[in-house]
């Protein structure tokens, strides 16, 4: 039945009265998903467009309205502060949208999460889809199908293409989450295969890598230790020069480790199939189906 | 971002560090001066930003300040893995007895710092990582906490067994660490960290890299932002806000999103084509952003045809066709350009291209094998 967002939802957008925040607000309200309010300091008492009614405190905010999840995309200065704001308020799910938060705030803000019982989904993430059910992100909707195929990456609109491709050719998803693109993100690679090898409504995962870190070694690893869910894979970056930035935060080869043949040859050294193309995902999971 | 040399070691000095003193010169003139100013012997150390400066003569002792003339001369001007040295530092010398590591990085798994000591320093510590990995200790900080005495007595006591140089090492990582957390650095790294035969210990190099998200608070920092070590594309890519990596291909790309970028670049490749640049123009795709990521694109001669790779999602492919039509009239430029568009209304956008003399492509496969072609 899905992971991390479903009909259970109760979202609180932070930083709703923002041009990201107030459309992408109307855009998870079009989709289906409960925005049972939004919180922007000092704009308490007024009600969007959209009727969602907005606290100065994401502690009102969640008292009144017994919401369970956030979305923030308050910008980068201020976001590590509304993400601490969530986890004290009590909320069981954070999904940080914003891009570009100093890393020495994320790894204050990652343990005080995990110590509140917390989960960060993000930063700099496109967000979480159930679809049909839920969607709480800057995904666009219409582009996903409800199915058994989990999807989780690293990216934003490269998992809209892969995900593009799986819908067209009649292959729904479970859920789809994008863990976010900074080398310190809260839910990773490794937690989101845990979720997804819990979820009954998963049969296939799409593991989308790209360069930098080692999760997807380790992700193969487990995959090699006996992992209840087939697997296909696609990592972006093969051409990637080493010691360059390559938009994300995190997709960077440092020091010869975290190139995109590494990933591939432990994924593979697992039995997964890695795609050479977005399109090609969908061939491999015709075959695992 | 990269720091200079001469600018890491000024901050490590403001937070405590044992730095000897040195004087940086633009002209090697200055070099004799600097040196008698500073009391031989001296080190010549040329200021580029990339790593192996000594092996390729760019570090040169100096024992009287004629010397040090001598050798600036010889540094100034010289080509380091592709970059002409324009500054040169002078600093004091120090007699070596034992050289350490020590080094504090991002711990992308544990999701906190992480400081790495060694007593092989003066090498690259990659190395010693992958031939003697005994030889490194790797100590995790809770940023909430902080240092603690018990981790700073168990790395200086792993460095030497002198009970006045662990102490000043102990000083010197707490210093390294509170300057690593103090300037949104994602490294702080002394190499060597030096014990000298008197028993002191001197940081006789520097290296901090930001991290760029931290800059907007750093303005102090972000002011000391070298661009030498950059392709100019590079560095007016980064002032337009866009992200971009030059490389030696011919197909240009514009694409939105870091991964969709890096896919696209994979592709081309995997058709037998070689990209010639990474560059995401990010979620919006107006007019303004398509026409300064062209400008950018245009400056590699190199390339011979350009795609546009958008996957619309939300925003409207239309306004996006009508934009890339704006900013190409706005160019002087024949390079066949390819587009695709995918999302909210792109039919619509199709039908906008076909008016014209883009070549519109329906998907990424069939864009990038237009643009390989269009290349040819």
């Amino acid at each position: 039945m899905s992971i991390l967002v479903d009909e259970n939802t109760r979202l609180i957008v932070q930083g709703i009265t923002g041009r990201d925040g107030a459309f992408h607000a109307a855009q998870m309200i079009e989709y289906g998903t409960e925005v049972v309010g939004g919180v922007t300091p000092g704009k308490g008492g007024m009600t969007t467009d959209s009727g969602v009614p907005v606290f100065d405190t994401m502690e009102e905010a969640v008292r009144e309205t017994g919401a369970n999840t956030s979305v923030v995309y308050v910008p980068a200065p201020f976001a590590a502060d509304a993400v601490f704001e969530a986890c004290d308020a009590g909320v069981e799910l954070v999904v940080c949208i914003t891009e570009g938060i100093p890393v020495a705030d994320m790894i204050k803000v990652l343990p005080y999460a995990e110590r509140r019982g917390t989960r960060v989904v993000g930063p700099n993430s496109p967000g979480v889809i159930s679809p049909g059910s839920a969607k709480v992100g800057i995904m666009p909707g219409s582009i996903h199908r409800k199915g058994n195929v989990g999807v989780v990456s690293r990216s934003g609109t490269l998992t809209y293409e892969i995900v593009y491709h799986l819908s067209e050719n009649g292959f729904g998803q479970s859920t789809c989450i994008g863990i976010g693109g900074d080398p310190v993100v809260g839910t990773n690679l490794l937690d989101t295969m845990e979720l997804f090898a819990e979820d009954d409504q998963t049969e296939i995962v799409v593991l989308i890598g790209e360069i930098g870190g080692n999760d997807e070694e380790k992700a193969a690893e487990i995959i090699k230790g006996g992992y209840p869910r087939k697997v296909a894979g696609f990592i972006a970056g093969r051409t990637a020069p080493p010691g360059k930035r390559m938009g994300h935060a995190g997709a960077i080869v440092t020091g010869g480790s975290g190139t995109a043949a590494d990933k591939i040859k432990a994924l593979n050294d697992a039995g997964v199939r890695v795609a050479d193309t977005p399109a090609q995902i969908v061939d491999i999971v015709k075959d695992l189906a | 971002m990269k720091l200079q040399e001469v600018d890491s070691r000024g901050i490590f000095s403001g937070y405590g560090l044992p730095v000897p003193e040195s004087i940086l010169i633009t002209d090697p003139a200055e070099a004799g001066a600097a040196a008698k100013k500073l009391g031989c012997p001296v080190v010549v150390k040329a200021q580029v930003l990339v790593g192996g400066r000594g092996k390729a003569g760019g570090v040169k002792l100096a024992n009287t300040p004629e010397e040090a003339a001598e050798k600036a001369e010889k540094i100034y001007g010289m080509d380091i893995k592709g970059l002409k040295v324009q500054k040169v530092l002078i600093a004091k010398a120090v007699d070596i007895e034992r050289e350490f590591y020590v080094g504090v990085v991002i711990d992308r798994s544990s999701r906190m710092p992480l400081i790495m000591v060694s007593p092989a320093g003066g090498v690259d510590i990659e190395t010693v990582a992958s031939e003697n990995p005994e030889k490194i200790l790797k100590t995790v900080i809770d940023p909430a906490v902080g240092i603690l005495p018990f981790q700073l007595r168990g790395m200086a006591g792993f460095l030497s067994d002198d009970k006045e140089v662990k102490k000043q090492i102990a000083k010197a990582i707490s210093a390294l660490y509170q300057a690593f957390m103090g300037v949104d650095a994602s490294l702080a790294e002394i190499n060597p960290l030096v014990e000298s035969p008197d028993g002191k210990v001197w940081a006789i190099d520097a290296k901090i890299n930001i991290d760029d998200s931290g800059l907007y608070r750093q303005k102090k920092i972000a002011a000391m932002r070298d661009t030498s070590a950059e392709a100019e594309a590079e560095t007016q890519a980064r002032e337009e806000s866009l992200s971009f990596v030059k490389l030696d291909g011919n197909v240009g790309c514009i694409v939105n999103g870091a991964g969709l970028a890096m896919a696209t670049m994979d592709m081309i490749k995997h058709y037998g084509a070689e990209p010639a640049n990474f560059l995401d123009i990010g979620g919006s795709s107006s007019p303004e952003k398509v026409l300064a990521a062209l400008n950018i694109i245009l400056r590699d001669e190199n390339v011979k045809s350009i795609l546009i790779n958008i996957f619309g999602g939300i925003t409207r492919c239309d306004d996006v066709a009508n934009g890339i039509i704006e900013a190409r009239k706005k160019m002087d430029m024949d390079l066949p350009m390819v587009v695709r568009l995918t999302g909210t209304n792109s039919e619509k956008a199709m039908e906008i291209l076909a008016d014209t003399d883009l070549i519109a492509a329906s998907s990424m496969e069939e864009g990038v094998k237009k643009a390989i072609e269009a290349a040819k």
